[in-house]
């Protein structure tokens, strides 16, 4: 089943301005991370995982008609479920050319969550847009 | 104050202590700095920065090679050091040090060196199942290319003992013991005292892994009887890039190089070279001569504190951290009930560690969240990841309290 989000990134961005410290930024997000639904156990395979040596994170990206890319992705960390929902609020159902075209980071520093899209981090975050722009890259590659 | 290095003085007042600290008067997101990540690396006094820059600015040349006056001074500051450190392990004699990058180096060094002329195809490294990484993955490359295999001492359970009652049947398969003092994840005290006997009644060769034990207790290498012993400087308020490989010197002067290049050769031809004597053998190379300044200055500082009343404070406030920790509902702590050493690891019901670090980085305290270099141990335990404070003699029990409130705030933020 596709993974539908009854909200969009302008929503999130706008919710984000009205929130005051951090506590509530982060209490937002993990109540974000608790829309996402579960990746069934068929797809929590070493396959899917993403490197990051503090949570598990697994992505799965399906390509569908029209150049559409479909995106699962999972963790076990609360506040990476909700970096998870932000990242597929950018990229879910998006062609390849809209996926490169998209710096997720700009969004995520307008969000006051950049350092967590750090590589630095080691959450997974960084390895799955990584993993996501590198497979539209493919895509368009192979294309031209 | 604690800045003149006078040895006859000893530091009785915790709390003055933190003014060594440069770093721990900063604010961290806001915060006042509760740094609880020591056993991943522990902060420098400004005695230990001094000493680095005193290097540069005073002394700097290279070592063991130049007549002039400033390398001189180069080589008697690096070999000062190396004396230093033999004193700290009560090592025989100093040429028993060999200076490397870090524990992970000098495990790598005994590995390939040691491995590479004492272990044949089919024969047995015997290891417990609660090394951290560096302690299991060079000898799981040694293994693989000489066909040699692997054996655990296994952990019981979540409270991280061993489970030693096969021990010899073990040993009698094993060519060498190599297992860690105090474990990074569990906190466990491991009996390396019994252990290393064990092993040279086996005739079985041991390796300690000090990294988490050398700078929170006594280590008398001759009391221990073990053959090889390591230890990071970073981990003990010395600089990174510089640690310690003791080894036994009739273990040493067998060992062919592990490095080749300068320093460590006394004749060289086109098509073949004589090897210079240990410990210059395993140093091919300018070593890190600032780092060993520092390693110097931070063993002296650590010293006049006093091995044995920083064990009591660590393993205090690991106590107080267990005792109110066990007051949440849910957590499940890992590690001995009893003799525990400076590492707290736990996960909360409904939490997830790297959760509970992000938090607590808001506030700014630092901790650990993942697997600690420790995947296989955690796999066995059945978790992926756990959170885990451990502390240093410059912690305190407030910052116990304040870790404590944090924790109470956010696991609210999950239920």
């Amino acid at each position: 089943m596709a993974i539908t989000l009854d909200t969009t990134i302008e929503e999130v961005i706008e919710n984000f301005e009205f929130l005051g410290d951090w506590e509530e930024k982060f209490t937002y997000l993990i109540e974000l991370g608790k829309k996402l639904p579960a990746l069934s156990d068929k797809d929590m395979i070493e396959q899917y995982r993403v490197q990051g040596c503090q949570a598990s994170v697994w992505l799965r990206v399906i390509p569908k008609k029209n150049d559409i890319y479909e995106i699962y992705a999972d963790s076990d960390a609360f506040i990476v479920k909700g970096l998870i929902v932000v990242l597929l609020l950018i990229y879910n159902y998006k062609t390849a050319k809209q996926i490169l075209d998209t710096d997720s980071s700009k969004i995520f520093e307008q969000l006051g969550l950049d350092k967590h899209l750090s590589p630095t981090r080691r959450n997974g975050l960084h390895s799955m847009v990584s993993r996501i722009k590198a497979l539209a890259n493919d895509s368009i590659t192979k294309v031209s | 104050m604690t800045q003149g290095l006078d040895p006859t003085e000893k530091i009785k007042d915790w709390k003055s202590i933190r003014d060594d600290f440069p770093i721990l008067n900063k604010e961290i997101n806001g915060h006042q700095l509760v740094y609880l990540d020591n056993a991943a690396s522990s902060q420098k006094p400004q005695v230990v920065i001094d000493a680095i820059r005193k290097h540069y600015e005073d002394n700097n040349a290279n070592v063991h090679r130049g007549i002039h006056e400033l390398s001189n001074r180069a080589t008697e500051t690096y070999e000062a050091s190396r004396r230093r450190v033999a004193k700290y392990l009560n090592a025989a004699r100093p040429e028993e040090v060999i200076f490397t990058r870090g524990t992970t180096e000098s495990i790598n060094l005994v590995a390939h060196s040691w491995g590479q002329s004492n272990i044949c195809a089919g024969d047995t490294i015997l290891l417990t199942e609660m090394e951290h990484h560096s302690n299991l993955v060079p000898w799981q490359i040694m293994a693989k290319r000489i066909g040699a295999k692997l054996e655990f001492i296994s952990v019981t359970g979540d409270d991280g003992l061993l489970d030693l009652t096969d021990l010899d049947e073990k040993l009698d398969r094993a060519k060498i013991l190599a297992f860690t003092h105090f474990s990074n994840t569990l906190g466990s005290i491991n009996p390396v005292k019994e252990l290393c006997q064990r092993a040279r009644k086996a005739e079985v060769v041991s390796l300690v892994d000090a990294a988490q034990s050398a700078g929170h207790t006594t280590i008398d290498v001759q009391e221990i009887d073990c053959d090889f012993l390591a230890f990071s400087g970073h981990k003990i308020c010395g600089p990174t890039g510089i640690g310690v490989l003791y080894g036994k010197k009739e273990q040493l002067e067998e060992m062919p190089p592990y490095q080749g290049g300068g320093e460590m050769i006394s004749k060289v031809e086109y098509l073949e070279s004589t090897f210079n004597v240990i410990p210059h053998k395993f140093e091919a190379g300018t070593p890190n001569i600032a780092g060993a300044a520092g390693l110097h200055t931070a063993i002296d500082y650590i010293d006049r504190i006093g091995l044995s009343a920083i064990f009591k404070h660590d393993q205090h406030l690991a106590n107080q951290t267990v005792k109110r920790l066990q007051e949440i509902d849910g957590i499940r702590i890992f590690g001995p009930d009893n003799q525990r050493s400076a590492v707290v690891s736990f996960v909360l019901q409904d939490a997830h560690a790297l959760d509970l670090a992000t938090m607590a980085d808001q506030k700014g305290i630092a901790i650990r969240a993942g697997h600690h270099c420790n995947q296989p141990l955690l796999t066995k335990l059945g978790v992926p990841s756990t959170a885990r404070a451990s502390f240093n003699f410059y912690n305190t029990e407030s910052e116990v309290d304040r870790f404590i409130e944090v924790i109470q705030q956010v696991q609210k933020m999950f239920v």
